[in-house]
């Protein structure tokens, strides 16, 4: 096809922000990850907090977040991020702290440091991506596994009989005096990708006010674990997932 | 009238998603038939009724699209 002459720097209207590198994502295509991290680092870029930023990656998918945000980033073990972003934050308590956790690192193994760091009110960022299942493991089922969803280690789905019923872990830290601002968005869409943006802009910009822990669910697919091609998941998680989860502002501060 | 728009692919690192494609509503976007040095059909635009709004690359998980849109004209 013919290129008109648009493509000028002068009516550039959006590109790959600086903040993530250069790195090929290691995401299977059409997974949420990808997306959430780069929503995440056009905030930190259009707040000019670039050289301020700290991000705690977690277990899990995005185990190698720390290759794709162009800012200081710590590894911590499987669940532990929000101890270790609560250290992180108090020595350095002018910087921009976040940590980025799956359901299973953050609603599992995690569920400990996650209540805690919460409670206390750390002054932190904690993205939450929900995608109902252990992605990196091989699609087990997570304590936000629907009912009825299959896993691999729930073949005929999640029987809530016997094995539980999924944990609405945002709803439990919203309900807790640590926590400032608890949302839950998604970014498989265009709207919802850029109410989820504004969400995370919010959550980073309050860090600044000393109140309390900004905890952002999004909730996600997982197109591998779920064998469903990219669109079919996005369509499966509006159909079932955000009937269970859904999706809004679940605390604002108050005069907002 | 709408303003008129246009994208850039980063076809090596197009994943064949099709996200881009629900996304855009001017159906500016398709996979192609031949595929990238991964193996994956990528996105390309068919027809020329972009608009600039950038649906498409809020949504790419991989970030490859770029976009560019004219400049709204001052009325007269
Ligand atoms: C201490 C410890 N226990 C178990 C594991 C195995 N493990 C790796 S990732 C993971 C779960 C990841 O699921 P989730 O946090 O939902 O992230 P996703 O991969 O879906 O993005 C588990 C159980 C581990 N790495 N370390
Ligand atoms: S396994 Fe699931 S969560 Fe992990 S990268 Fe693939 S689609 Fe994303
Ligand atoms: S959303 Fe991105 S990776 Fe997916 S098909 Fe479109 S351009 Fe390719
Ligand atoms: S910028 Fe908008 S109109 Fe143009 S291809 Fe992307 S979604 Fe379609």
């Amino acid at each position: 096809m013919a290129e008109n002459n648009l493509v000028h720097p002068d009516n550039l209207v959006y590109e790959k922000t600086s903040v993530m590198t250069d790195r090929v994502l290691h995401y299977c295509p059409g997974c949420g990850h990808g997306t959430a991290h780069r929503l995440l680092a056009e905030v930190i870029d259009e707040l000019g907090i670039q050289g301020e930023t700290i991000g705690v990656a977690p277990v899990g998918c995005s185990v190698l977040a720390y290759y794709y945000f162009d800012v200081d980033m710590q590894e911590a073990a499987h669940g532990r991020a929000p101890a270790v972003a609560t250290g992180i934050k108090r020595v350095f308590p002018e910087k921009f702290v976040f940590t980025y956790q799956g359901d299973g690192d953050l609603a599992a193994i995690g569920t400990a440091e996650t209540i805690h760091a919460c409670n206390r009110g750390e002054n932190i960022l904690v993205v939450f991506i929900n995608n109902g299942i252990y992605g990196m493991t091989g699609g087990q089922m997570a304590p936000t596994t629907l009912p009825g969803m299959k896993s691999s280690t729930s073949p005929r789905g999640r029987d809530v009989a016997t094995m539980g019923n999924p944990l609405k872990i945002t709803e439990l830290v919203a309900e807790l005096p640590g926590t400032y601002f608890v949302t839950r968005q998604s970014v498989h869409a265009p709207a919802n990708a850029r109410k989820a943006k504004r969400a995370l802009k919010k959550a980073m910009e309050y860090q600044k006010l000393n109140k309390g822990t900004c905890f952002v669910e999004i909730v996600s697919n997982c197109p591998s674990g779920w064998k469903m091609t990219p669109a079919q998941s996005n369509k499966w998680m509006e159909e079932n997932m955000f009937p269970y989860y859904p999706l809004g502002d679940i605390k604002v501060p108050e005069n907002q | 009238m709408a303003r008129k728009g246009d994208v850039v692919i980063n076809i090596e690192r197009c994943k064949g998603c099709e996200v881009c494609l629900t996304a855009c509503p001017h159906e500016v976007l398709a996979l192609s038939n031949e595929v990238n040095s991964k193996g994956y059909h990528y996105a390309m635009k068919v027809n020329s009724a972009c608009t600039g709004c950038a649906n498409c690359a809020i949504v790419c998980p991989d970030a490859v699209i770029t976009v560019y849109r004219e400049k709204a004209v001052k009325k007269a």
